[in-house]
């Protein structure tokens, strides 16, 4: 347990505590639950839900971002695994549409990896590529339209529950569970830090830092792919211009609130998908709060540079001096 | 004699040539925006409709979203010397020096769909655009007449800040229920115009609105978040057409599907005919110099589940929305 939350994780705990209280001045009842349809239902079962998307590329992204890397292409494959879905959805089995849509994903990963680990180019510019090229891509499978299915075994995938949660809750949880006890369960999770932290050393120390960054990259893609699944199941349709669309961006910033560094070298899978939750229910939070819809961005800006600042050490010393200056005056 | 013969012979040739040019159908030159929508497709197909049956040879150009290429097809349609320029502008400025060449060449524009700024009103012939404020109103309107005297909470999904569109819609839609005092919009939050966004915007606003029970009505800017917000009202358990009365805009295929299924009560038509009412100004421009006016404002026609929403989804599916 120390190794998927280390004591740093208090900030961001901190964070969330007292966003959730703000919500619920601003929304008396954001704390009530109730059952419909045999499926939890209440503001804070939508946190969840929502969050779903960014908490699922996120848990790719700071793999990504261990390594030194980053990956702009997650929004885009989320938008080509979405629309491959929606397309095949009517007609082949749920097993052949997850296969076709996380497929693309694995695809588009190595061709990331591909670019990154093989040729060498900077990840900010090599992913660059398919953010751009890929909704284009997606536009092709869709035809610029919005492709709608009604394909129950999809559907369910969206809006079904499990024991009460949201499927796509669900998934994100085992997702959570699978990468923790694939990276931190063995030396994987460790290889990928030193990656990031001296690749050159790394590999001198005989770390296969090729593979571990083409590696990272293909699980990045699978999680944007299966996100991008979640996001058009959820609304029976596949909107290729809009599916995923600057989610690449709320996944880097889940990742950094979760107090990852963009220098690679450390990571903690939780904590980032903390970072997801902390940005949805500020999300959440904005919506229920009843005011105009101009000031969302703002709102949303105050929030992150806050809990960006809490966690800064540079900081944390300032006020640890001026608690110091005070006490010695006293 | 000869002489005489051969001239006679060369005017009914030249004759010959020059029938088919008079009579001939127009050629006209559209610069489309691309495929940045259902509805923008749509826009394609009944242009290219409304062209064959008028026998026009309609030359579609797609800019794929951008004005650089939007400037180059206008360019290339001058240079081929057509009958008309229809453009669909993707930004509102930056049109003056080719619009000026066109004018020059003695082609006439005529904008769709979308004005530009300045709304320089020599550089064009005429504008076919709709009036997204009486859109608004013709929603409002709806609503109030179907309310009637009884108190009503309307719930706003709005489209995205800043777009004008947005903008609009909400402004006539304010204008309409401002004269009824019972109808009163509680909650108001922009969906961007996604049915994602209008999914989550709608699930917050019925936990806000006590499960929903306090909603009598949605009004969304755009069909496609209301598509989202049933979707949100059926999952909360709540009766979506029935419990709660549900207006929207664009009229796209989906909406008349959800008529059919009883989940949706009226939406106000964009519609994406915007090439008729301009062939036909060009056609008369043409024939007898009829100046057309400077806007030629569309329909904003209101469809409802009596109008047979069936017949209406079937004849809009295959149009690329």
């Amino acid at each position: 347990m120390t190794a998927l939350l280390p004591r740093r994780g208090l900030a961001q705990i901190l964070a969330l505590i007292v966003i959730l209280a703000v919500d619920r001045v601003v929304s008396p009842q954001f704390f009530d639950l109730r059952l419909q349809d045999g499926r939890l239902f209440g503001s804070l079962i939508d946190v969840l839900n929502r969050g779903t998307p960014v908490a699922l590329l996120s848990l790719g992204m700071v793999l990504v971002i261990a390594t030194r890397g980053i990956d702009l292409s997650v929004g885009a494959v989320m938008a080509i695994s979405g629309a491959i879905a929606a397309s095949l959805a009517d007609s082949h089995s749920l097993a052949v549409v997850l296969a076709a849509a996380l497929g693309a994903g694995l695809i588009c990963g190595l061709w990331n990896g591909f670019l990154v680990a093989v040729l060498g180019m900077q990840p900010i510019v090599a992913t660059l590529i398919l953010m751009v090229a890929g909704r284009g891509i997606a536009q092709l499978i869709t035809e610029g339209r919005i492709v709608t299915f009604s394909s129950p075994d999809l559907v369910w995938l969206g809006n079904g529950s499990i024991l009460g949660l949201p499927v796509p809750v669900a998934i994100a949880l085992g997702m959570l569970i699978l990468t923790g006890a694939v990276v931190r369960g063995s030396a994987l999770g460790l290889l990928i830090e030193a990656t990031g932290g001296n690749a050159r050393a790394s590999e001198l120390a005989g770390v296969g830092t090729r593979a571990m960054i083409l590696a990272v990259y293909v699980w990045c893609g699978v999680c944007a792919a299966l996100a991008g699944v979640i996001a058009a199941a959820d609304i029976m349709g596949a909107d290729a211009n809009n599916a995923g669309l600057w989610l690449e961006l709320d996944a880097i910033l889940a990742v950094v609130i979760g107090g990852t560094s963009l220098f690679g070298g450390r990571f903690s899978l939780i904590l980032a998908v903390l970072g997801a939750l902390i940005i949805q229910t500020m999300n959440t939070g904005i919506l229920l709060s009843g005011y105009p819809p101009e000031f969302n961005l703002l709102v949303k800006a105050v929030v992150v540079l806050a809990v960006l600042l809490v966690q800064s050490p540079k900081l944390s010393g300032v006020a640890g001096v001026v608690t110091r200056l005070r006490r010695t005056k006293a | 004699m000869i002489l005489k013969a051969l001239f006679a012979a060369s005017a009914t040739t030249a004759l010959l040539l020059a029938l088919p040019a008079s009579a001939a159908e127009l050629t006209i030159g559209f610069s489309q925006i691309g495929s940045e929508s259902g509805w923008r497709a749509a826009e394609t197909s009944v242009s290219k409709q409304e062209a064959t049956k008028r026998k026009v040879n309609l030359k579609i150009a797609d800019a794929q979203q951008k004005q650089e290429n939007q400037i180059k097809a206008i360019r290339s349609f001058i240079a081929q010397n057509v009958d008309a320029i229809f453009l669909a502008p993707v930004v509102s400025t930056g049109w003056d020096s080719v619009l000026k060449e066109a004018k020059e060449a003695k082609i006439p524009v005529v904008l769709l769909d979308r004005d530009i700024d300045p709304s320089g009103k020599e550089l064009y012939l005429t504008a076919v655009t709709s009036d997204s404020v009486h859109e608004g109103e013709v929603a409002g309107d709806w609503l109030a007449k179907t309310v009637g005297g009884k108190a009503c909470n309307v719930v706003e999904l709005q489209g995205t800040v800043g777009a004008s569109v947005a903008a609009n819609r909400k402004k006539g839609f304010d204008t309409a229920i401002a004269k009824h005092a019972n109808l009163k919009v509680v909650r108001s939050q922009t969906g961007d115009f996604t049915r994602a966004k209008g999914k989550e915007v709608m699930e917050s606003f019925i936990k806000a609105e006590g499960g929903g029970k306090s909603i009598c009505a949605v009004y969304a800017h755009n069909d496609d978040m209301m598509v989202g917000a049933i979707q949100a009202m059926k999952e909360a358990g709540l009766k979506p057409g029935k419990e709660i009365l549900t207006v929207s805009i664009d009229a796209v295929p989906d909406i008349f599907k959800a008529m059919v299924a009883g989940e949706a009560n009226a939406t106000v038509e964009l519609t994406p005919n915007m090439a008729g009412p301009a062939l036909d100004a060009i056609a008369a421009f043409k024939d007898k110099g009829t100046v057309p006016p400077k806007w030629i404002q569309t329909d904003s026609k209101l469809y409802t589940a009596t109008d047979d929403p069936q017949k209406i989804y079937d004849s809009k599916k295959g149009l690329g929305y």
